[in-house]
């Protein structure tokens, strides 16, 4: 799925990287518990999370994911973009929640990771 | 062979991970294989958050020789009074604040030694705690 698909489907904004709207994944995962995620086994995912800090962008970083979906409206302050801008993220807000967002990606045929 | 050092305040959850990042840029550099660099990477993150989440401070040095990187992480701390307990999957001490950012739910040791080649963990309660880890590539 591409990343402007995921955009739409989700009535969510870019806030950086906007240039990477034409990659494509297949992969997803969802979860609030940055340890969770620094056991997985695949790099390439999209990862949607209700968390929205510096160490969701650092755990993005250091388990090789480009792709970010921050949920449920939260604040999503400057430094956080700067951070994801540097290391070249794809950071997305959407207003939805977290089930809300997994399941419209799930049904319009997004993989789960596992 | 290189030599890397940075340090960690405890709580400083800003600039918790820097060392990782700045570790994953030189290894990628040295054109070490990716999936060594990624476990490598992430063993030394869970490390770096340990510091910062239970210890006062510490430091981190990694270095890289012909086929092998280590890195050691030695913290100022309250230490590990059951290391052996420490390792189980799902033992935290984690304050509120620390789970509130996402942390927390007893992994990191666990997920080390998953991808560390090697590793060691040694403590003294209210002197601190010193992880060592190796990778092989
Ligand atoms: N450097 C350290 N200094 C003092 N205690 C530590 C240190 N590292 C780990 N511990 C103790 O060992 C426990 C387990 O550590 P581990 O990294 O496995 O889980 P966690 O840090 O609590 O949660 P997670 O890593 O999943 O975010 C910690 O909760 C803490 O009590
Ligand atoms: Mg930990």
């Amino acid at each position: 799925m591409k990343i402007e698909k995921i955009v739409q489907l989700l009535d969510a904004k870019i806030l950086c990287g906007h240039h990477r709207i034409h990659d494509e994944i297949s992969k997803a995962f969802s979860s609030d518990l940055m340890s969770d995620v620094l056991t997985l086994d695949a790099d390439n995912i999209l990862l949607v999370s209700g968390l929205a800090n510096v160490q969701l962008i650092r755990t993005a970083e250091v388990a090789d994911i480009h792709y970010l979906v921050i949920v449920r409206n939260k604040k999503v302050t400057k430094d956080i973009i700067e951070l994801a801008t540097k290391l070249n993220i794809v950071l997305i807000e959407s207003p939805f929640s977290m089930f809300k967002a997994s399941g419209i990606l799930f049904a319009n045929g997004l993989d789960p990771l596992f | 062979m290189i030599e890397l050092k940075f340090r960690i305040e405890g709580g400083d959850f800003d600039r918790a991970g820097t060392a990782s990042s700045e570790t994953k840029k030189v290894l990628k550099q040295l054109n070490i294989d990716p999936k060594v660099v990624k476990r490598m990477v992430v063993a030394l993150y869970e490390a770096e958050v340990n510091v910062a989440a239970h210890a006062w401070r510490g430091e981190v040095t990694v270095s890289v020789k012909d086929h092998q990187i280590l890195a050691v992480v030695k913290d100022e701390g309250p230490g590990i009074a059951d290391i052996g307990r420490a390792m189980l999957e799902g033992f935290s001490t984690a304050s509120p604040k620390v789970r509130e950012m996402g942390f927390g739910a007893g992994m990191g040791l666990p997920n080390m030694k998953k991808n560390a080649d090697e590793l060691k963990v040694e403590s003294t309660p209210d002197v601190g705690t010193t992880v060592t880890m190796i990778f092989d590539f």
